[in-house]
Order: structure tokens, then sequence, then C-alpha cells
């Protein structure tokens, strides 16, 4: 017996929300990032939870393979900032809206 | 309570302090400190709930791999740091939001009765987890390593010096 299942959603949702509002209110594209890595890692937590409640283990195989995701996504996200700002750019999100234009 | 259900609260008010640190840090460096705590308790609390393996890697991964690149990508760029807080102003918008989608989760996960359930103290070794992780998700496995090779070569593509100049200097003014 440890804790109720809604408890641990609770402290998923919070940690969700936490990281959707730094992903808005953030100019800055790494904290950004770093905002949807909470969502996700919060997702991975309800799984957890959700997989103990049920008592399989399919809970946990999820949580890796968000793992496997959350990496890709840090990674490309990163190297885009990286490209952008070795051309002069900056990494306020609010300046990257003319990708598509010709120059 | 039992010791278990006292270190998964404790941990939930670590890393739920922590991220709110993070979401209000101005200097980058210790945004990502923060956030470093923030995975270190998620660690904790995926442990606590008889997830070890997930738990690890989640510690190396996120904590190790993934924060120690984005403090890489901080030096490596030289970002303009700030000092303090955010000014609150600034969350008005996206905490109102954050609050409705709250009340909304709090309503569902009290309105369902298997939530009420109380967790019972497991363990999964990690022999069982990757036995189901390769058995029955495998399909997910392939897919997540095809898209980690996606996401290899556009990293290389994206960072390639000398050829992906053009591109880059076009990139550059376009951002």
């Amino acid at each position: 017996m440890i804790v109720p299942l809604s408890h641990v959603l609770a402290a998923a949702a919070l940690l969700f929300a936490i990281g959707g509002v730094m992903a808005a209110a953030r100019r800055s594209i790494l904290l950004i990032l770093i905002g949807v890595e909470f969502m996700l890692a919060a997702a991975g937590l309800a799984f957890a939870g959700a997989g103990l409640a049920w008592n399989n283990l399919d809970g946990q195989a999820a949580v890796i393979i968000i793992m496997g995701l959350a990496s890709a996504e840090a990674g490309l996200g990163l190297a885009l900032l990286v490209h952008g700002r070795r051309g002069g750019g900056t990494d306020r999100a609010d300046s990257y809206h003319r990708l598509g234009e010709e120059s | 309570m039992t010791p278990l259900g006292a270190l998964f609260y404790l941990f939930a008010a670590l890393g739920l302090g922590a991220a709110v640190l993070t979401a209000t840090r101005r200097n980058p460096v210790h945004a990502v400190c923060c956030a470093v705590a923030v995975f270190l308790s998620v660690g904790a609390m995926l442990a606590v709930l008889g997830a070890p393996l997930p738990g690890v890697l989640t510690v190396v991964v996120y904590a190790g791999a993934i924060m120690v690149l984005f403090l890489f990508v901080i030096m490596l760029l030289g970002l303009p740091a700030g000092d303090g807080a955010l000014p609150p102003g600034r969350f008005l918008v996206p905490a109102t939001l954050a609050a409705a989608t709250l009340v909304a989760l709090f309503a569902l996960i009290g309105a369902d009765p298997t939530a009420k359930t109380v967790l019972p103290a497991a363990m999964a070794g990690p022999a069982a987890v990757g036995t189901i992780l390769f058995d029955k998700y495998w399909l997910a496995v392939e897919a997540v390593s095809i898209l980690l090779f996606a996401a290899l070569a556009a990293v290389m593509l994206l960072g390639r010096g000398k050829t992906g100049r053009k591109i880059a200097a076009a990139g550059g003014r376009a951002a």
C-alpha cells in the first residue's frame, strides 16, 4: 500500500500543467523545449502509476518508449537552435517567423 | 502513511517545486539545473511506484544526457543570461489556461472510481520489462528506433559545416 492512484495522477497533472505553462510563457526556444520535456515526463509518470494500478507492465514499457521520443525531440530541437544561431539568429521563438521565405 | 508513500509525497513536492523554479528562472543555466532536480525527483517517484528500470533510465537519459546536452548548447551559444525571476504578468494567460485544464483534470480524476484504488507496493525487475517491451511492443520499439535514426540524420544534416554553410546563411537570415 503506497498512495492512491488519484494522487499519482494529480502529481502528473500538476507537472504537465507546469510544463505547459512553461512552453507557452517562455520566449527562449531552449526553455520551451524543457517545458515539453516536463510534459512528456509527466505522461510517463501517469503511465507508471496506471501500470501499477492495473498490475501489468505495459505502463513501464510505455515509459521507455516515451523516453526515446523525448530524446529525439530534444536532439532535433537543439540542433535546429544551434543551426539558426550559427547563422546569426537568436534563441527567441518570436524571431523564427520567416522559415519558408526566399532571401 | 507507509514509508514508501511518504517518499512519494516528498519527491512529488521536491519535483513540483523545482518545476516551478525552472519555469520562472531568467538565467537558462539556473533553469536547467532546476530541471535536473525535477528529473531526479521523477526518477525517484518512478522507482517508488515499482518501476526501477524506467526510474534509472530517467536519471541516466533525462537528467544525465538530455540536460547535459542543454547545458552544452547554452554554453556553446553564449545565450544572454538574465537574473532572478520572470515578471509574473507574463504567466497570466498561460496560467489561467493551465488552471482551467487542471480543474477539468482533477474533476475527471475525482470522478473515476479506479483512481481511488490504493496502489500496492510492488516491483518489476528489468528482465520482465525488457521481455514485454521486445515481445509485445516490438513494433513500437522499431518505430522509436526509426524515429531516433531520422532525428540523427536530420541533426547531421543541420550540423554539417562547409557544405551546409549556404543553407545556414539563408536560414540564419530567416531566423
